[in-house]
């Protein structure tokens, strides 16, 4: 269904240094930087499956989508979603894609939000009943009823997010792609969200691939992750397999009192505030009761607590690992 | 097609909306009509050979050119369509199962004729009422003025067609302001939107009617008042038909070009 290999693709980017003088030397020669956003990436995603497609800022993510999305012409190597060449066929493939840019908006400024989905609607080409039915059914999961008669202008960030949504399944995509849909969200939102994109994969079998920085999106959402970083796959594999790989991990959190605690190897900080810590702890090299009597020979702990590793943790201690 | 008629509709009908900015526009049109047409006035009684047009055929031009302004002016652009660019919400368009290029042609194309629509018919009016010798004559014939309405939008099509360069520009420059300026101020010029072509001194005159600029407001305008007719008006037409195709070639030309090497802004 969708099929990347060896896609590359690079950005020249204008630098200068700081500073009145160096923008004055800037005016007559201008330096270049080439930057390679995507170093022959490649994956397969079959329909139906819902991918998180995850790395730091900068690795390459949008870069990625904006190409399965036909925006961007990669510099090389071939993708083929549903058949087609998306930058060579733009105008066929986006009618059956859905996307929705989590820092942009796509709904008109100024006017109701019903008016920006009839706009879509006749966009997309979409008939009278196969939109009402949508429309209807994205009412109902999203809880829009109140919201379709106000300017996009006065709805909140998370009202917003979930006409976003709403508005880029109008005409029944087969894939939907979102780059950081839960960007900004508060909690009860980024709930609701997750909640439909769930459904909606469950239900219509939409493929999801999803880029996010909120590993929360990622426990819930998604079975397989692919990690990027610096232009380059570095890991494709399902969520739970890789929470195996570092289920001989353990994360130690301790609130405490006196200097910052020496620390033994087996042990990698992730998180570090006056008096907190939160440390991935190696039980092979160093064992639970161990790390405690070590710490607690240093500093007065007050707080202590011990878990598996969380996803988030997870992706930390990967991009430490990869060196991102 | 019918993607692009939904497009043109939903702007139509916007547009058409904002009535006091369609009041105050009337209110300057008149006032620069009058002001200008006086000027002119003072010019002929002072020495009515030294004119290359009919003064009956300056007051036409210039009624003509306040009424249908929108259709014509060369400052007037789609500020949505800059924000798009330069911000990096064009990403959402190049989602949508349309030509940018055809999308913005019927933006524009829309917008120009709502804002028309709502300004002409008060100021065809006036200037049809107002005495002689500054009153808008009626055209000289039935077949002129079907000339005249078929080179009024080949014109708005060669304006929005340039326009569309200068949109396309700002793939390149990242702030449109410049290109923008710099095109309202010479196309104005150019096509007769200060002062009528024949005004020119003849050389430079002879180089300004050949440019795509004089097949924007120049042809229509000069037809109805019969300044050009017969078989120099069909030549007139075949003109702005001509300049119309040109541009749009290269501005679609220009536009994939542009789309090949896009970077969009702002991650």
């Amino acid at each position: 269904m969708i099929e990347l290999q060896d896609i590359s693709k690079s950005f020249r980017v204008a630098k200068r240094n700081p500073g009145f003088a160096s923008a004055v030397k800037a005016l007559f020669s201008r330096q270049y930087e080439t930057v390679h956003a995507l170093n022959e990436v490649s994956f397969k995603i079959n329909k139906g499956e819902m991918v998180g497609y995850i790395g730091p800022n900068g690795a390459g993510k949008s870069t990625t989508i904006k190409i399965m999305c036909g925006i961007l012409t990669p510099d090389q190597g071939s993708c083929i979603i549903n058949g087609r060449i998306p930058w060579q066929d733009r105008v066929a493939h986006v009618r059956e894609i859905g996307v929705v840019f989590g820092q942009r908006s796509q709904l008109w400024w100024d006017v109701p939000v019903a008016d920006s989905f009839v706009l879509l609607k006749d966009v997309y080409q979409v008939d009278d009943r196969q939109f009402q039915h949508n429309l209807d059914e994205l009412v109902a999961l999203l809880d829009l009823a109140e919201l379709l008669k106000t300017p996009t202008r006065s709805l909140s960030l998370g009202q917003r997010m979930r006409c976003e949504l709403a508005a880029s399944l109008l005409h029944s995509p087969q894939i939907l792609f979102l780059d950081e849909p839960t960007i900004g969200l508060d909690a009860v939102s980024k709930i609701a969200v997750r909640q439909f994109i769930k459904k909606l994969n469950r239900e219509r079998g939409t493929t999801v691939i999803l880029t996010t920085h909120d590993m929360q999106d990622i426990e819930v959402l998604t079975e397989r992750i692919i990690l990027i970083g610096k232009g380059r796959i570095l890991l494709d594999g399902n969520l739970p397999e890789l929470k195996k790989r570092f289920s001989h991990e353990k994360t130690l959190r301790i609130e405490y009192y006196g200097a910052q605690p020496q620390l033994v190897p087996g042990m990698t900080v992730i998180e570090q505030q006056a008096g907190r810590l939160v440390i991935v702890l190696e039980t092979e090299i160093c064992t639970v009761s161990q790390a405690i009597a070590h710490l607690s020979s240093q500093v007065e702990i007050i707080d202590l607590s011990v878990s598996g590793i969380s996803a988030e943790e997870m992706v930390a201690t990967l991009y430490k690992e990869y060196q991102l | 097609m019918s993607t692009y008629v939904a497009l043109f509709r939903i702007r139509f009908t916007n547009s058409l909306q904002y009535r006091t900015a369609a009041l105050a526009g009337l209110i300057t049109q008149f006032a620069w009509g009058f002001m200008q047409i006086l000027a002119f006035l003072a010019f002929y009684r002072s020495n009515p050979q030294a004119f290359p047009m009919e003064f009956s055929d300056t007051v036409s031009y210039i009624w003509l050119q306040q009424a249908f302004l929108a259709l014509f002016m060369m400052w007037f652009y789609e500020r949505e369509i800059f924000d798009t660019i330069e911000s990096g919400t064009i990403s959402y368009e190049l989602v949508r199962p349309y030509e940018l290029y055809n999308r913005w042609f019927c933006q524009s194309l829309a917008n120009r004729l709502a804002r028309a629509v709502l300004r002409c018919l008060p100021i065809l009016i006036v200037a049809l009422l107002v005495p002689e010798p500054i009153r808008l004559r009626l055209p000289a014939s039935l077949g002129q003025f079907g000339l005249f309405i078929v080179s009024m939008f080949l014109g708005l099509g060669v304006v929005v067609a340039f326009s569309m360069l200068v949109y396309i520009a700002s793939f390149f420059t990242l702030s449109s302001t410049g290109n923008r300026i710099i095109a309202a101020v010479l196309s104005d010029f150019l096509a007769g939107a200060l002062i009528p072509l024949p005004f020119f001194p003849i050389g430079f005159r002879k180089l300004a009617e050949l440019l795509p600029f004089a097949a924007m407001q120049n042809m229509p305008l000069r037809i109805y008042s019969g300044n050009i007719s017969g078989r120099e008006a069909f030549y007139g037409i075949l003109f702005q038909a001509s300049w119309l195709i040109i541009l749009i070639v290269v501005g679609k030309l220009w536009q994939r070009q542009a789309l090949k090497q896009v970077v969009v802004q702002g991650g």
